[in-house]
């Protein structure tokens, strides 16, 4: 982030998050009530008090048009509340609040994101979001799509199915001690993953990420207000998104050259990192990631087990964001980074790098 | 139930009512595809695009130049579709594959239609296959296939 701008600070003061393989008897809207009211409480904060509201979400995933005013029932929005939503990823609504926080109008804001794919097909709605003309009628679903990645990888030596079986043999040990791990084995080991069955050549079944229901909430302050709901707040030091190529065709698919340039503009690695929660929806695109953060045996990579181990489309991003959140507002780290992905092989990427005090 | 107590019904077709032309670079695509024939689209450091954008993706600068490319090509990178999703074009298991054709400097997203994966191999040499009928859409494209068996089209 430019440094001679004076941004406003603002912080992550109260996260919470829900995920799990199949949410039975339970909407949108009552999940969302849930985590919205136990962030706010945490907090101590009523909606009254909530400057701005941003949500993230599918109408796609919903299969209903302006899926999202339903929700909106969750947070109660009345009186009048002033709110916005992002057909993306709730790490980008979070972005969108952080940017309305900037202009200094307001001093707290409400994010939060949700995706229960279970209700539909969700490598089916991944595929409308491909190019119309040449792959969307193709129908090319999302994990063969990194599997063709994966394999360039492969090719090129850039990585092995080896150092992709310890990627998810990390994500299945660390997932264990988080509740909302789906896929998660405390003494996996290499020799299992590398016999496991082939999903798409040449990604196992633990090289894909686990499609989770769920959501996730947050709440930013700005500077004296945050101090006053959370005795040690998250800062956000930096926050970037940047995007590659519509077109798989003409990017390097070995590499995601925008998340690089989002995790350096965001300050990623100015600093020793004490933790980084990575968005892929493959071990090999954690290898991508890994690589292009420049992250190093000092950073412990995925402590909640990251997407391999629970995935929740337009969530998982803002996951990432509370986990890190929530292991500084702890005192468990001091200074982190969070990655938000969409898009077809990593295309589009934001960074948020968070500190405490 | 009688008449008056039955509940009232209309009929609901979920449409997209709108049309737009699909312009003079994905256009050309789309009828030299009518044709059997491949185009790319010139760069301004002479590099080909294919299938052809109307803005470079990277300079951003608007791009006019079609150039027919060859109907062969190398494949880049697979994976084995088994079995394949019901709304795609392919009943049979088949390979997907970014494939790079004779003439272009970018890889599209197409079908090999092998037996097997074991006869796909990255680096491999694949030809197009055309559908007997076409009506200018990426799946007058049946697919590619290995240059070691016949070419039927």
């Amino acid at each position: 982030m430019n440094e001679s701008h004076n941004f406003r600070d603002v912080a992550v003061v109260s996260v919470a998050s829900h995920q799990t393989k199949t949410l039975s008897e339970v909407n949108e809207v009552q999940l969302m009530a849930d985590l919205i009211s136990k962030c706010r409480n945490s907090a101590g904060v009523t909606q009254e008090e909530i400057g701005f509201t941003c949500s993230g979400s599918s109408d796609f995933l919903a299969g209903q048009a302006f899926s999202f005013v339903h929700t909106l029932d969750s947070v109660g929005a009345f009186p009048p509340i002033s709110e916005s939503h992002v057909e993306m990823d709730g790490a980008f609504a979070l972005y969108e609040a952080w940017v309305k926080l900037q202009i200094g109008e307001v001093d707290t804001a409400l994010v939060y994101s949700y995706g229960k794919p279970s209700a539909g097909s969700i490598i089916d709605v991944l595929a409308t979001q491909l190019d119309p003309y040449y792959v969307s009628p193709l129908w090319p679903d999302c994990f063969s799509l990194a599997a063709l990645q994966a394999r360039l990888l492969l090719d090129k030596g850039l990585i092995s199915l080896e150092k992709m079986a310890e990627i998810s043999k990390r994500s299945q040990k660390n997932g264990f001690d988080n509740p909302n791990a789906v896929r998660s084995s405390k003494d996996v080991s290499i020799e299992n993953l590398m016999n496991e069955p082939t999903i798409v050549d040449p990604l196992r079944v633990s090289d894909i990420s686990e499609i989770t229901d769920g959501g996730c909430a947050v709440i930013l302050a700005t500077g004296d207000k945050a101090k006053s709901l959370c005795e040690r707040p998250a800062w956000i030091k930096g926050i970037d998104h940047r995007v590659d190529s519509h077109t798989l065709g003409v990017r390097d698919l070995t590499r995601s050259s925008s998340a690089f340039l989002a995790a350096e503009k965001a300050g990623g690695n100015i600093d020793r990192l004490d933790v980084a929660e990575i968005h892929g929806m493959t071990s090999a695109q954690e290898l991508i990631l890994e690589k292009e953060f420049c992250l190093t045996e000092e950073t412990q990579i995925n402590p909640s087990g990251g997407c391999l181990a629970s995935d929740t489309m337009m969530a998982s991003g803002l996951i990432r964001i509370s986990e890190v959140a929530r292991r500084i507002i702890s005192g468990q780290a001091d200074r982190g980074l969070a990655h938000a992905t969409s898009g077809p092989c990593l295309q589009q990427n934001l960074v948020c790098v968070l500190e405490g005090e | 139930m009688s008449e008056s107590e039955k509940p009232l019904k209309a009929e609901l077709t979920v449409e997209y009512p709108f049309t737009r032309t699909t312009g003079k670079v994905i256009g050309a695509f789309m009828t030299g595809l009518r044709e059997k024939r491949l185009f790319g689209i010139k760069r301004s450091d002479g590099s080909v695009l294919v299938p052809p954008l109307e803005y470079d993706p990277i300079t951003s600068e608007p791009l006019t130049e079609m150039v027919e490319v060859s109907q062969s090509g190398v494949v880049e990178t697979w994976t084995w579709i088994d079995p394949p999703r019901p709304q795609s074009p392919w009943d049979a298991p088949h390979a997907l594959t970014l494939i790079r054709l004779d003439g272009s400097d970018t890889s599209m997203l197409h079908a090999v239609l092998a037996g097997s994966p074991s006869e796909m191999r990255t680096g491999m040499r694949v030809s197009a296959k055309w559908k007997e009928e076409r009506v200018g859409h990426i799946t007058d494209l049946e697919g590619f296939i290995p240059e070691t068996k016949e070419v039927d089209s």
